[in-house]
């Protein structure tokens, strides 16, 4: 049997589709951590981004924790804190925002230290408010590169939520671990199309959010 | 009117941008700010709208400081154009023209509509409106800066070497039109620039600024040119101010010779009458000139002389006039209407006579009012 074939009989099963083993459930379960994660990386990266941008300051140091978060391996990092918390969401969720953090924040940090700095000028000259600088001139024109930065997390988390299963928790590693231990191919195979097409999902939906959001005049030129 | 009094900003690091500077800036006329880099002059502007705070001194916007007001206001009070327009690329050019009036919480209708007034006050095409900054060419984007910084009808305009990153031709008609908004509108405007043409052109009183922010001269143009209060001040206007002073003076009163003007199918007899001219200017039909030929010979189309550029009495200065004379290959310069029909005809001689005579009068006025 090749791939392929492994593929369909997964899904081809209908056994497959209910209860709290069925691909729904575990599909919500790994979409629900990897948005709560997305949000919790999203909430720390954005603003200190944004700010640490807006001013040019802090560049080494945001540069220092991005190298750090990328070099720490996140599976070390979850048994690490199992260890130390116990079983449960929270030793899953700390290494999935940790990888997240670097990616949101150095490229939002990057995407508004690099802009034009002619019509922030003009724009201050015009008498706007910091904030309004930032909000209405600095962000609409930064936007491609930052949204570019929380698909890249976006896209890591997910992959990297698989691991949630390590830990007893659910979402669509629970396939491959379980497949493993039990030598059923069929549900490794499956559960690893699954992540990569939520990943592939992600993707397209990037998209559209960038086409919805990032204006003509912008979208141009990036 | 804005009074800078005795500003002085040094930063940290013990650099002087502007030393004790003092300048009284006229209500309604073009004041420039012009020196090389290094002069302060981008720092005292942008000391006005408060984008620098000054050190030591003061600046008073009639009469009433400017750390007073909440500075916000103070800048939307103020229009502000900077070098490369900074307009905001994410929005459309209707947009980026509204930007104060909505910032002064006028409705989008209400601001647009204005915007849209703007736009043809500037010289730009409505069609233009709803496309973004990026499909503009240079010029048409400072076009757009101008009006932005117009769209609530500021008393007072700032603008940082606005015309220095278009190239030479669009930077002249961005001058000729910010002289024809001028004359229309009535701004208090202060314009810096390191172009001390450009300075000569559309400045009503001109500081000139020397490193390290002092004040070399504040004087209208021609004085600058006529009498530079030094030896920088001298040297930065560089060559021929005498020739570009003549920019000042009218052409009108230039006696011109009708005599040597003949049409091209004229007669024996029309010839006749101009054979005493050591060249003849030749004509179409409708009066236009062609060429210059000598007396005595057939006329032949052909074989006329170039008769120069044509200046015309009235707009153009005795600068235009000499100009024409000396391009001339017979040194006289051709004048002409309105509709480049040729009014007669002047010498280099007869311009040099009144240019002495100008010179004469303009030391006489100068005289009187000191």
């Amino acid at each position: 049997m090749n791939v392929l074939d492994l593929v369909r009989a997964f899904f081809g099963d209908g056994a497959h589709w209910h209860g709290y083993d069925g691909i729904p459930a575990r599909l919500a379960e790994h979409v629900t951590y990897s948005l709560a994660a997305l949000l919790l990386a999203a909430v720390i990266g954005l603003p200190v981004g944004l700010v640490t941008g807006h001013y040019g300051r802090g560049g080494n140091a945001l540069a220092l924790i991005a190298t750090a978060g990328r070099a720490l391996p996140s599976f070390g990092l979850l048994v690490l804190m199992v260890l130390w918390t116990g079983l449960g969401l929270v030793p899953v969720m700390i290494p999935l925002v940790v990888l997240a953090v670097p990616p949101i924040l150095v490229t939002t940090y990057e995407a508004v230290r690099t802009l034009d700095p002619s019509p922030v000028d003009a724009a201050r000259g015009m008498g706007m408010s910091e904030a309004r600088v930032l909000f209405r001139v600095e962000v609409p024109v930064a936007l491609p590169l930052i949204l570019s930065g929380l698909r890249t997390a976006a896209v890591q988390i997910i992959s990297t939520a698989t691991i949630a299963a390590y830990v007893g928790l659910g979402g669509l590693g629970r396939y491959i671990i379980d497949g493993l231990y039990q030598r059923d191919y069929e549900k490794v195979v499956g559960g690893a199309a699954l992540v990569a097409s939520l990943a592939l999902s992600t993707l397209a939906l990037f998209w559209a959010a960038f086409r919805l959001t990032v204006s003509r005049g912008v979208r141009a030129r990036a | 009117m804005i009074r800078i009094d005795a500003v002085t900003k040094r930063y940290d690091d013990g650099t002087v941008a502007v030393d004790r500077l003092s300048l009284d800036i006229p209500d309604r006329a073009i004041t420039v700010l012009v020196g090389p880099s290094g002069c302060g002059k981008t720092t005292t502007l942008r000391m006005i709208n408060r984008m620098v705070e000054p050190t030591e001194g003061g600046i008073f916007l009639d009469g009433a400081d400017i750390r007073r007001q909440p500075v916000d206001s103070l800048r939307r009070s103020m229009g502000y154009v900077i070098q490369n327009a900074g307009l905001f690329q994410h929005r459309t050019i209707l947009d980026n023209i509204a930007t104060v009036p909505r910032l002064l919480g006028w409705s989008k209708q209400r601001a647009r509509g204005r915007a849209a007034e703007l736009m043809e006050r500037v010289g730009l095409d409505a069609a233009l409106a709803r496309r973004y900054p990026y499909q503009l060419s240079g010029g048409q984007q400072q076009r757009v800066g101008v009006a932005r910084a117009l769209a609530a009808d500021p008393p007072v305009l700032l603008m940082d070497e606005p015309f220095s990153a278009v190239d030479p031709m669009v930077r002249k008609g961005l001058q000729d039109e910010l002289l024809r908004i001028q004359a229309e509108l009535g701004k208090t405007i202060v314009f810096v620039t390191h172009d001390i043409d450009e300075a000569v052109k559309l400045g009503t009183m001109v500081a000139v600024l020397r490193e390290g922010g002092r004040l070399a001269q504040f004087a209208p143009p021609v004085e600058l040119l006529s009498a530079p209060a030094d030896a920088f001040v001298e040297d930065f206007l560089g060559a021929d101010r005498g020739i570009r002073r003549l920019s000042f003076f009218p052409s009108a009163g230039l006696p011109l010779e009708t005599a040597p003007l003949v049409p091209l199918d004229a007669d024996a007899e029309r010839l006749a009458a101009g054979a005493d001219a050591p060249y003849l200017l030749v004509t179409d039909a409708d009066g236009r000139p062609l060429g210059w030929a000598e007396p005595g010979r057939p006329l032949e189309r052909d074989r006329l002389l170039d008769h120069g550029r044509p200046f015309r009495p009235g707009t153009d200065s005795l600068r235009s006039a000499l100009d024409g004379a000396v391009l001339s290959p017979t040194g006289w310069a051709v004048a002409v209407d309105g509709e480049g029909r040729a009014l007669g005809v002047v010498s280099q001689r007869v311009i040099g006579d009144a240019i002495r005579a100008a010179h004469g009068r303009a030391g006489a006025d100068a005289g009187a009012v000191r």
